[in-house]
């Protein structure tokens, strides 16, 4: 029996797998200890348990248990990044790299560094969503102390080519970090063999629960430093203070492990129902995929629906399937997606577009529930379109003049 | 053998009642509150009305309380605000806060010369606030005063209107760090002059991961966590949902209960005290104990001897849970910096034992029996 609504926003979060929750349980009532109390059992039981939950979230991503840092998730693992590397590396330069597509936690931050006297370079992408690495290398200067540019998109699902452009840091003697929140646990992440040498990402992306994440820091060739941002006492080797979140951490470990385990069938799997979506929405007239499609992570298709207003699409059948026109973090405000006008779309195209994001809980009959109600509503608002109306008597859409209240 | 948890400063057993009602939020209410469809606007909701129920027991506004991960955080949150935000140039804080403070401001004097004083402490740990006029008059730059509402390791109270009074006498910002306090006392924001203070739900029952920072509404700052407009803008990053539901329903309970649990915990330790008084020679309590004091702390003074060196230790063998310290910091062999800072004799060994409403007095006659047997 489907239940509706039917979920297909997994890039704005996931629900804990019930694996996930019932490993949690103990910890908050039973072995509820403090990790840092040293001299009895339930602190010893508490820090076991976050040991296990390291090397768990470790092994995710080819690390070392002593290279996790957990934090209070992907936002503050970014900043961490950014601000502690910048603080810490200031006598070697202050030029950090990025492009104009990544997640806000990047972007505010680097905004936020640049009133510090950082200098930061953003890249434009293609139409397809990816840097230029020739300009990426040919920004480089004595002054960049490290890249920082995203594993895959959240908005359009893209997979940057991280080796590539690792290898160019590398050349360089530039640190090279990604945030890896989308990526991490839908698709191999491996820090030795992409060249990564910081790398922030969050558990409830991938089945684990809110509230918890990490930042991967290099310990080995070379050895990544980075100044703490929140002092106190002096937890996770000084580099993060605050009483750990031992459930929140246990939880992130086992999400971290499942993921791993499952990670390659999941990912046909998903594909596959992807695919049967978009192929299906193609179908529809004026539709079309944004972003590299041969380069995306599997279970994200975003796609615009042109001579259509994206409110009202969303309207049409958001009350039955839950997606968003771009990421949860700005989708209250009524901008277009930045990442979508980066890749060229106009503001209306941008606002008629769509991000569905499956999951581990997507079924096939979701989908083919999803592709009914989507058709049926793209049909409905283009009936009453007089847009859609001057684009079949083959007006010249581009000579519109649009008025803005 | 049943384990006796006597270290309920450093964490609290999370409340059956508590996690029943997180639990939803982890699996079936699992929306991003910025999701703008049902399962995100549920979301909204429930932080919304945590936000509301914690603001009305604090007897603030809403506006004015920010979830964070914890304690630590909203004191790193404030006290950076104070400096890059409110223009202050000189801290006064004391030598017995929680790293928490003390590190941020060592921090921030060192990388950005910001002056720093610690106010002069009475022999019983309590605040010499003569002092702490003549250095709120001897100021030439606007200080910021951070002091903690209860002490961590031997539970002096701070009054926090007398020193919020001498702040506003001498135009002064005045974070208190109140994690051992809220949860456990009442408190009446709109009437306290006082313009950050922090909690942290593990504290009273609740979750680890979450806490609260109350910013006074007639003080503006900017984020400290960028990237997303979380939080009215004020701290970026997807709210940890259940963490912050739990947070205010463990405020919820302890606020209904606190007659009862406040008493009831107040005699434990009482009890506790007297029968070391009369079955421990030597020992004494460190703090002020019979005065201004934290109902649910009892640091003891036992005489060094290799026995008391090695009570900890004897402690845990015998399943008995206490601390000699901060747990943040009980893993070095620094010793406690709050004891050093109060009474440096050599020659005396501190335990700290905390209490929660889940502890009897039949656990305190076996520990008593115990410490007497180690001694």
């Amino acid at each position: 029996m489907l239940k509706l609504p039917v979920y297909l926003d997994n890039n704005a979060t996931t629900p804990c797998d019930p694996r996930v929750v019932e490993t949690m349980l103990p910890f908050f009532t039973e072995t509820f200890g403090n990790a840092s109390s040293r001299n009895h059992a339930f602190g010893w039981a508490a820090e076991a348990a976050v040991d296990l939950a390291r090397e768990q979230v470790a092994a995710l991503i080819g690390a070392d248990p002593k290279e996790i840092i957990f934090t209070s998730g992907a936002t503050e693992a970014d900043n961490l990044a950014l601000k502690g590397v910048f603080e810490m590396y200031i006598d070697k330069g202050n030029h950090i790299i990025t492009t104009e597509i990544e997640h806000k936690a990047i972007l505010d931050t680097c905004k936020h560094l640049e009133k510090q006297g950082a200098e930061i370079t953003y890249l434009k992408v293609n139409s397809e969503g990816l840097p230029d690495l020739k300009e990426l290398e040919a920004a480089i200067t004595p002054k960049t102390i490290m890249v920082a540019i995203m594993y895959a998109n959240n908005e359009i699902g893209v997979i940057n080519p991280i080796k590539e452009i690792s290898a160019i840091a590398k050349r360089h003697g530039v640190l090279m970090m990604s945030d890896i929140t989308q990526a991490a646990g839908k698709i191999p992440v491996d820090v030795d063999r992409d060249g990564i040498d910081l790398a922030a990402f969050s558990a409830h992306k991938l089945y684990g629960p809110k509230g918890i994440g990490a930042l991967y820091v290099r310990r080995k060739s070379p050895r990544v430093k980075v100044t703490a941002q929140l002092d106190g006492g002096g937890h996770e080797r000084g580099m993060r203070s605050g009483t750990l979140n031992v459930p929140g951490i246990v939880g992130f470990g086992k999400a971290c492990e499942i993921s791993l385990g499952e990670m390659e069938e999941e990912g046909k799997r998903l594909a596959v129902l992807r695919d049967k979506l978009e192929n299906a929405l193609l179908q529809l007239e004026e539709s079309a995929v944004n972003g590299f499609r041969a380069q995306r992570l599997p279970h994200v298709s975003n796609i615009s629906f042109r001579y259509i207003e994206g409110e009202a699409l969303l309207m049409g059948f958001n009350k039955n399937i839950a997606v968003s026109s771009g990421s949860a973090c700005t989708s209250a405000s009524p901008e277009p997606s930045y990442v979508l006008t980066s890749l060229g779309l106009g503001d209306d195209l941008a606002h008629s577009s769509i991000r569905f994001g499956l999951g581990r809980f997507t079924t096939e009959e979701e989908i083919d529930y999803a592709i009914k109600a989507v058709t049926e509503t793209v049909n409905k608002l283009r009936e009453i379109s007089p847009l859609w109306e001057m684009f079949k008597e083959g007006a010249d859409m581009s000579s519109i003049e649009w008025s803005r209240p | 053998m049943k384990k006796i948890y006597f270290d309920n400063a450093a964490t609290t057993a999370l409340d059956s009642n508590v996690l029943d009602v997180m639990l939803p939020y982890m699996t079936e209410k699992f929306g991003n509150p910025s999701s703008i469809y049902s399962y995100g606007r549920e979301s909204r909701l429930a932080i919304e009305t945590a936000r509301k129920s914690v603001a009305k027991i604090l007897n603030a506004h809403p506006g004015e309380i920010f979830f964070t991960s914890g304690g630590t955080e909203s004191s790193n949150t404030a006290i950076a605000a104070a400096i890059n935000n409110l223009g202050c140039r000189h801290i006064i804080s004391s030598e017995i806060e929680h790293h928490a403070t003390l590190h941020s401001v060592e921090h921030l004097h060192s990388r950005d010369n910001i002056r720093l004083s610690n106010v002069n402490l009475l022999s019983n740990g309590h605040v010499d606030m003569e002092h702490l006029r003549e250095l709120l008059a001897g100021s030439k730059e606007r200080c910021l005063v951070t002091l903690m509402h209860a002490n961590n390791e031997i539970g002096n109270l701070l009054d926090m209107h007398a020193v919020g009074n001498l702040c506003k006498e001498f135009d002064a910002i005045f974070h208190s760090d109140t994690v051992q306090t809220v949860g456990h006392y009442p408190f009446d924001l709109r009437n306290t002059p006082v313009h950050f203070i922090n909690g942290s739900a593990h504290k009273f029952h609740g979750p680890k991961g979450v806490g609260i920072l109350y910013i006074n509404e007639n003080v503006k700052i900017t984020p400290f966590i960028h990237g997303g407009s979380q939080e009215r803008n004020m701290r970026a990053g997807t709210e940890n949902v259940y963490g912050i539901v739990g947070f205010a329903k463990a405020l919820e309970m302890a606020t209904a209960h606190y007659e009862e649990h406040s008493a009831y915990i107040n005699d434990l330790r009482m009890y506790m005290a007297e029968q070391l008084q009369q079955h421990i020679p030597g020992i004494g309590f460190n703090g002020d104990l019979h005065g201004r004091s934290l109902y649910t702390v009892l640091n003891v003074s036992f005489p060094k001897t290799e026995k008391s060196e090695m009570l900890l230790f004897n402690l845990d063998i015998n399943g008995i849970c206490a601390s000699g310290g901060s747990a943040c910091t009980s893993g070095a062999d620094a010793g406690s910096h709050v004891i050093r800072a109060i009474n440096s004799d050599p020659n005396r060994i501190a335990v700290r034992f905390s209490f929660s409403k889940d502890n009897t007095k039949e656990e305190i006659d076996t520990v008593v029996a115990k410490l007497k047997e180690l001694i």
